[in-house]
């Protein structure tokens, strides 16, 4: 994947707040993953709309973080949840 | 030693035993329950409320057939007001494009569509239903019209296993997102057929590669879940990620397992919805501690480096072949029970003819 993917939830995965365990949970086919603040950050922007450039650019003026530190670790997370199958990505 | 208990991920929810097929590696017990013992719709709502409340976040509607439940579409719409993400698996077997817009309302979430075979001579044949496989793929075309999420569960063995990478392109075929390529594990009425469904070496090792090759090439389309026939392991499968850890299973008289086949096990006690609630019996109950935690593995296990990886492996195994469910799984290499497994393998596994099934009827 690359920064200009626009990733999305597809149907049949969604973010759930825990309220047995206090925390953020993403639910999909035969996958549960407990998401950090950050996993839920990403998540939240995952619309369908913004590219992962836009999602990073985004997380860097909110978390005051330097860009090109946040951008490779954000790909590598939402590739890693496409792999699993909990996001998909728009054709290009 | 005290043991910390977490809450409970999953529940598998044996709405009913009925099946309109006969497949001879089902994993349900010989004896199965009958329609008056099934658990009202009111009962199972009621479960799904304390699931939800206990901690339980994914709920798979099983069966036998949870497609002859007449309630289904009530216990969906049940399952996800109680905030559970809900899972069908069927055969497709009773579903009809009316019902299934009827679960796409009710807020299904995904569906485990099983597959006996890729062609109609071999599906039929195996799930002793002829014309089950021309309902199956009109009933996977109507999931796929309406976007559900789709699993193809491929029951994989002896008969069918060469038909591997026939059976992966029947999953991009039919639009399905992942892949469970089960090989049969041997539980219930499987053991029955275990001599007919254990596959060869050779048909393990080529499958092995087969699923290697296409996690490859297919990633990022089709997820693949592989679960191996165990009995050619050298380590034992996490039964249940550790018993009384992670999931629990309730049969159709809502009788609460720690597993599937854990009423195989002559000693334990079960308690039942019906009699104590869902939250007593997870933290409480005497089947759901007996095989808790490591402490009561033996010393084996105890100095095994593999000890909190799979928890002496599958109780019920060590049941089945043994007949000691204390003893670490017989697969596992460094156990004594292995030699016993080994003969099972040598004796069973002949290149000659399979015996024929005997099937559920």
């Amino acid at each position: 994947m690359t920064g200009a993917d626009v990733p999305f939830l597809p149907r049949g995965v969604r973010t759930q707040f825990d309220a047995v365990r206090k925390v953020d949970v993403l639910l999909g086919p035969e996958r549960v993953l407990v998401l950090d603040q950050v996993g839920t950050a990403v998540l939240g922007r995952l619309d369908g709309v913004a590219s992962l450039d836009q999602i990073s650019a985004d997380l860097s003026s909110v978390y005051d973080a330097p860009v090109d530190v946040i951008a490779p670790d954000v790909i590598a997370f939402v590739e890693d949840l496409r792999d699993k199958g909990m996001v998909h990505v728009h054709p290009r | 030693m005290s043991i910390r208990v977490d809450p409970p991920m999953a529940m598998l929810a044996e709405l009913t035993h009925r099946c309109p097929l006969a497949c001879p590696y089902c994993s349900n017990p010989t004896e199965l329950l009958a329609k008056e013992t099934e658990l009202s719709t009111e009962a199972w709502a009621d479960t799904f409320k304390q699931a939800a409340k206990l901690g339980v976040l994914q709920l798979h509607l099983s069966g036998g057939e949870p497609a002859s439940r007449r309630d289904l579409v009530e216990l969906v719409a049940a399952a996800r007001e109680a905030g559970l993400y809900t899972n069908l698996i069927t055969s497709g077997i009773g579903l009809t494009e009316r019902r299934l817009h009827a679960l796409d309302e009710a807020g299904l979430d995904h569906v485990q569509l099983s597959l006996q075979g890729v062609t109609a001579a071999m599906a039929d044949r195996i799930g002793g239903y002829k014309g089950g496989f021309d309902r199956k793929m009109h009933v996977a075309e109507i999931i796929s019209n309406i976007g559900f999420p789709l699993t193809l569960n491929a029951v994989m063995h002896r008969e069918n296993l060469d038909d591997l990478p026939a059976t992966i392109d029947m999953a991009l075929r039919l639009g399905a997102r992942r892949i469970e390529i089960a090989c049969v594990q041997f539980q219930g009425w499987a053991l029955v057929n275990r001599a007919a469904l254990q596959p060869s070496r050779a048909q393990v090792d080529a499958a092995k590669k087969t699923v290697a090759r296409a996690v490859e090439a297919l990633r990022g389309r089709l997820v693949i879940d592989f679960v191996p026939p165990d009995y050619y392991s050298d380590f034992p499968k996490a039964c249940m990620n550790g018993w009384g850890s992670t999931g629990l299973n309730v049969t159709p008289n809502g009788t609460v397992l720690p597993c599937h086949a854990a009423e195989t096990i002559p000693h334990l006690q079960f308690d039942t919805v019906t009699e104590r609630k869902l939250y007593d019996i997870w933290y409480d109950g005497a089947a759901f501690n007996a095989y808790r935690g490591t402490d009561w593995l033996p010393e084996l296990c105890q100095g095994c480096e593999r000890r909190d990886i799979d928890f002496g492996g599958c109780r019920c195994q060590a049941m089945a072949v043994l007949g000691d469910a204390s003893a670490p799984d017989p697969v596992c290499r460094k156990s004594p029970g292995r030699k016993a497994l080994n003969a099972l393998l040598a004796e069973e596994v002949q290149e000659v003819e399979a015996p024929e099934f005997v099937f559920r009827r």
